[in-house]
């Protein structure tokens, strides 16, 4: 399986819902569309989080990966 | 897929700080998953919002009474349960900052940016004896319940804390 590549990774270790969420739709408004952010967090509300907002806003999710408490989240902005 | 954004509303009743953060939470969320937030402050909502100094002159003696017992600023707001003489609260904001929570001065600001809209209540504002300068610039408006209840019947989500 072909590792997920990111055009920026934002480190959100420590940091609580709200805060993952708002920084990713912060960070992905600044970037270009097809392009990929990699979430770094270590709240597990991530897991339910991030597909509730990519459903909601219409980005698309690439991928949740979870090693050493950690997850890594790879969303990609869509057209 | 719809392109018209979705709504919602949250009216701050309570001057309460964990009411308020809650409220900062929600609305700061569903501002980031691209939903028009409008928040609705009033009664004592009214203190998350006003300003610490109240510069306004021009009070009646009962509201100049209301005044000074129902101070202002978000920094002032106690907890709903086990404030404890603010020792909950102290508890509270120092496991907040452990773990790296913004705190409701910081959460304002944030929703703003993110275009949150903050409506206060006229009657409200008349029964504590506030004006327009006594509340921080994020306040865009000053309405009554009919601009409420409009934006409340478009919304999808409509809250009450």
């Amino acid at each position: 399986m072909k590792p997920l590549q990111a055009d920026k990774v934002i480190d959100c270790i420590g940091l609580f819902c709200p805060m993952p969420i708002v920084k990713t739709a912060q960070q992905l408004n600044e970037m270009k569309e097809g392009e990929v952010l990699e979430v770094i967090a270590d709240d597990k509300g991530i897991k339910s989080d991030m597909p509730a907002w990519t459903a909601k806003t219409g980005h698309k999710l690439l991928g949740i990966e979870e090693h050493d408490g950690e997850f890594h989240v790879f969303v990609k902005k869509k057209a | 897929m719809a392109e018209e954004k979705e709504n919602a509303t949250i009216v701050v009743f309570s001057g309460e700080l964990d009411k308020a953060l809650a409220a900062f939470n929600i609305a700061t969320t569903a501002a980031a998953m691209d939903i028009e937030v409008t928040m609705f402050f009033t009664f004592w909502g009214l203190n998350v919002v006003t300003k610490e100094k109240t510069d306004a002159g021009n009070k009646n003696p009962l509201q100049k009474m209301m005044g000074m017992v129902n101070k202002g600023g978000a920094r002032r707001l106690k907890l709903s349960n086990m404030n404890m003489l603010g020792g909950g609260k102290l508890a509270m904001k120092k496991l907040m900052a452990d773990f790296h929570m913004p705190s409701l001065e910081e959460m304002m600001p944030l929703a703003k940016e993110l275009g949150v809209r903050f409506l206060a209540c006229t009657t409200s504002m008349a029964l504590m004896g506030l004006e327009e300068a006594d509340f921080i610039p994020e306040v865009e408006d000053f309405v009554g319940a009919a601009t409420y209840v409009e934006i409340a019947s478009r919304s999808q989500i409509n809250l009450f804390i």
